[in-house]
């Protein structure tokens, strides 16, 4: 008690403590893992929007059947570089982002663990997405073999090759510090007091996350080498003329590929269990089975891989364990869903922003999960595969999924960051122009893939017009709407009314009771839990 | 159990809730659902994916309902106390159990027909399909017979960048080829999919059938078309630059109609009336099997060489180089005025018989005849301003293999 005291009386004095220093270099030298995070998060953004400029390139052209705009090498340099920006360059980056600024927070500890680490694996960052968007201005262009990068395709690539592998060295190595610098803080800085069942859904979420991120981005580092090597070396690991195998590309790759979708997904699904109790005023319904479930979606997606791959002609008894694994997965995640909607059961609820984008993610990731269960079933996968199915899918569950769940986190936490209330009216606005346009912009994307229109092509038939119109209508709504986010943030940051500690009604966690905006350190002197 | 068991079991249970929701006969016309198909697979597939969907959008209805109904009643605008329950091991147990029984009851029937989808054996048919950039061979082993698939003429001055063309106006844009494949109707067709240079994937929706083609790899599909007609599909695989513009189309004919189609081809590509008598033939017609004994040609003349020369070079280079050898710098580099193709000339041979490894071009020596390559290389040498007056006999691509 006293102890405190005295350490709070330093600070009015004492350089000891002092803010953050001026300019460019508070961000270049930073330790500070607001700072870091906040860094994490403009950089998602700006790539978000960069990443989503090449989407509209993407649906320009196929707003009519015919070539209007590109050419069709310069449209599939636009697929790879869109996939790959917004991988890696939007949604990880912004969920590490929340990781930064929340997670010590949220377990009552000073700073990440290892903060210098953490400078380091924000500033790779920019390096490596300078590489990968310089190959655009190489001759031969950008690589346009696909985020997949299948072999032998992706060694036709140009200039550019070894700048795409290297990027993603980059990209994996920034993504395995963030990880282990999340699971020591984690581990050992946790407030006296608070167990591992006490941690936030959040916090829990991106331990397990964190754990698959160490285990697979290694596997994807090896697989781009091996590339490399083919390429430059001699080595013939995926090439049938020498004696390799191009399949065997394919499973080190969805090796990697299957859990990172659950370590795109499974941070959202944390925020959302953070953000439903806090407007439902009602504590999350069945914790520890959501914790438990967390798991097992995260073993499970170990064992899955090959449904990425069913018409490479497995063995059926490949075929059918690769179905009955993927089609597990559907138990753990109705869990999650059950357990949010009896968290609103009985509840009192409001609906801010964040509340709004929460309840869209429930619904529309949700059937992103349907069409996943569909995709699992092997037979019926023969038809859905590589067509606008597969688009429909897995942007519903990345879209309205974890973007969506991003930007609810963004909007409930960003009193807490900024000191000020962002404005309601135009949140809400953002919301419903938002979650009309996602739906108008995929959802017939599912009809287009069940009619035949495969993935991956700049031009088509003429029976898919309407709904491809519908769908680039949809895009630029869309696209369009997040300059609001941006804006809604903007405004937010430098003004606004201000914000209570809580900010929200009574919400849980220790995040709620620092002062709004957070001061540049918190919990120097750690929290007692109860 | 059997699947028509299950099927009916399912259906009694969803008959109600789908009724109103799931007209698929209204659908049809709109090309929303995916398509029934010409098979019996390609039915069972599509039964498979009406009733998974099917469930789905049942539990959805009761999820979301639930969820919807809550929204409404559980609001603070309305005054209600939050209750403040936070866990039920009875519910957890429940809504894991349930799932899963429903995930049996959806898993067996699926692999009760994947089952039969990779039972290739006892074909009547069997057909080598070979994946490149970007055109389909297609090689009939019992009958000695081979051919290249590639986009129809129209399609292909259609889609080009701003070429003016109204999509609208071309029949099957970018779903008709030259030459389909030709099956009879009845006969089990097996198919053996592999790939020369990457991968592609021979896609039929109407025969439920995508399959990966695989350099060094060779996968089995198999179909059994139940009514004459034409069917398409495309390349699911990228596959580079012109992967939207390689369709995959097959005419189904019955078995007279085939034999007649197919005494056709053998007589075009100078085989007699009995298959096995391959070898001893020339592979002259543009049909033939390429990787055939070295041509016996004799000299020909320029003008006659040229007027093969480009209309192969139309086929199988304009793609990447462009019909007036423009290319497309700096992946496809231009023909015309080109060091390689001005120059000397068994380099030029060279690149066009064993490709550039790393890029994009191809090797064409095993894809095309001596005298095939012949007349490409003469047009190449003397069209578009080359001028260079070089006559490429078979006999020079032979010594040059």
């Amino acid at each position: 008690m006293s102890t405190a005291e005295h350490h709070v009386a330093d600070h009015a004095h004492d350089d000891h403590d002092h803010g953050p220093a001026k300019g460019i270099m508070r961000w270049l030298t930073t330790t500070n893992h607001k700072d870091i995070g906040t860094m994490y998060l403009v950089f998602a953004l700006i790539m978000f929007l960069t990443g989503g400029t090449m989407a509209l390139v993407i649906r320009a052209e196929l707003f009519q059947p015919g070539l209007q705009l590109v050419e069709p090498a310069f449209f599939n340099q636009m697929t790879t570089m869109h996939a790959l920006i917004m991988v890696f360059g939007a949604v990880m980056p912004a969920t590490v982002g929340l990781a930064n600024w929340m997670i010590p927070m949220m377990v009552g500890a000073p700073d990440m663990a290892l903060p210098r680490m953490n400078n380091w694996s924000f500033w790779i960052l920019p390096v490596a997405f300078t590489l990968l968007l310089s190959t655009l201005l190489m001759p031969g262009g950008a690589p346009a073999a696909g985020w997949t990068m299948y072999p032998p395709l992706v060694q036709q690539t140009g200039d550019a090759f070894p700048f795409m592998v290297f990027s993603i060295h980059l990209m994996g190595a920034s993504s395995i510090m963030g990880a282990i610098n999340i699971i020591v803080t984690i581990m050992n800085m946790r407030a006296p007091g608070m167990t591992l069942l006490k941690m936030p859904l959040f916090v829990w979420t991106w331990l397990i996350t964190a754990y698959l991120l160490i285990a697979v981005m290694p596997v994807l580092a090896g697989g781009v080498t091996m590339l490399l090597t083919d390429q430059y070396f001699g080595t013939t690991f995926f090439r049938a003329d020498g004696g390799g195998d191009p399949v065997m590309f394919q499973h080190i790759f969805w090796f990697f590929g299957h859990p990172e979708v659950y370590i795109m997904i499974l941070p959202a699904f944390g925020i959302i269990s953070e953000i439903i109790p806090t407007f439902s005023r009602k504590p999350l319904f069945g914790y520890e089975s959501m914790v438990y479930a967390t798991a097992s979606i995260a073993f499970l997606s170990f064992i899955v891989w090959a449904h990425h791959m069913f018409t490479v002609g497995m063995p059926l008894a490949g075929e059918l364990f690769f179905m009955f694994s993927t089609m597990l997965i559907a138990v753990p995640t109705g869990v999650k869903v059950f357990n949010w909607i009896s968290t609103m059961w009985r509840g009192a609820m409001t609906f801010e922003t964040p509340m709004l984008f929460s309840i869209a993610f429930v619904i529309l990731f949700t059937i992103g999960g349907f069409s996943g269960l569909m995709l699992a079933i092997a037979p019926a996968d023969f038809q859905y595969h590589d067509s606008y199915f597969v688009v429909a899918h897995f942007h519903y569950v990345l879209v309205p999924g974890a973007v969506f769940a991003i930007m609810a986190g963004v909007y409930y936490w960003l009193p807490k960051w900024t000191g000020h209330m962002y404005s309601e009216k135009l949140g809400k606005l953002h919301f419903w122009i938002s979650t009309i346009s996602v739906n108008v912009l995929f959802f017939p994307q599912h009809f287009l893939g069940l009619a035949g229109m495969p993935r991956r092509i700049p031009d088509y038939n003429t029976q898919f017009a309407d709904f491809n119109m519908i769908s680039s209508i949809g895009a630029f709504v869309f696209g369009f709407s997040q300059l609001l986010f941006v804006y809604i943030i903007w405004r937010c940051v430098k003004g606004g009314e201000p914000a209570t500690a809580e900010v929200w009604e009574s919400p849980a966690g220790l995040e709620w009771t620092v002062p709004s905006p957070a001061p540049y350190h918190t919990f120097d002197v750690a929290p007692e839990v109860k | 159990m059997s699947h028509s068991k299950w099927k009916r079991l399912w259906l009694g249970l969803l008959g109600t809730g789908l009724g109103l929701g799931l007209a698929a006969p209204a659908m049809a016309d709109w090309a929303l659902n995916m398509p029934r198909g010409a098979t019996a697979i390609s039915n069972e597939v599509y039964d498979l994916h009406m009733l998974i969907l099917g469930i789905c959008c049942l539990i959805a209805i009761v999820v979301f309902g639930v969820m919807i109904v809550s929204i409404f009643l559980h609001r603070k605008s309305r005054g209600v106390e939050p209750a403040q329950f936070h866990h039920s091991t009875k519910a957890e147990i429940i809504w894991t159990v349930i799932p899963i029984l429903i995930l049996v009851g959806m898993a067996v029937p699926a692999a009760e027909t994947l089952v039969r989808m990779e039972d290739t054996r006892n074909a009547d048919i069997t057909v080598k399909v070979t994946g490149y950039q970007w055109k389909w061979r297609y090689d009939y082993l019992d009958d000695d017979i081979g051919f290249y698939s590639t986009l129809d003429r129209a399609s292909n001055a259609a889609r080009r960048l701003n070429s003016g063309i109204q999509p609208a106006g071309v029949d099957n844009y970018l779903l008709d080829v030259d030459n389909p494949l030709v099956v009879p109707v009845g006969a089990k067709v097996r198919l053996l999919i592999t790939a020369a240079d990457v991968l592609h994937a021979w896609w039929m929706p109407d025969f439920a059938i995508k399959k990966d083609a695989i350099p060094g790899f060779v996968n089995e599909a198999w179909f059994r078309v139940e009514k004459a007609g034409t069917y398409r599909g495309q390349c699911a695989e990228l596959c580079g630059r012109d992967h939207g513009f390689m369709p995959v189309v097959v005419i189904a004919k019955d078995p007279a109609d085939y034999a007649e189609w197919m005494a056709d081809q053998r007589s075009a590509a100078g085989l007699g009336d009995e298959p096995g008598e391959a070898l001893a033939a020339t592979p002259v017609a543009a049909t033939s099997v390429a990787a055939a004994a070295p041509a016996v040609d004799g000299e020909r003349e320029i003008d006659d060489l040229v007027a093969m020369g480009e209309a192969l070079y139309q086929q199988h280079c304009a793609a990447c180089h462009q019909a007036d050898g423009s290319g497309m710098a700096p992946a496809f580099p231009a023909l015309a005025g080109s060091p390689v193709v001005t120059g000397s000339l068994d380099e030029h041979v060279g690149v066009v018989l064993k490709g550039r490894p790393g890029t994009a071009m191809a090797p064409f020596g095993p894809q095309l005849t001596d005298l095939q390559l012949a007349a490409i290389v003469t047009y190449q040498r003397n069209a578009w301003g080359n001028d260079t007056g070089d006559v490429v006999q078979p006999g020079y691509i032979a010594a040059a293999r």
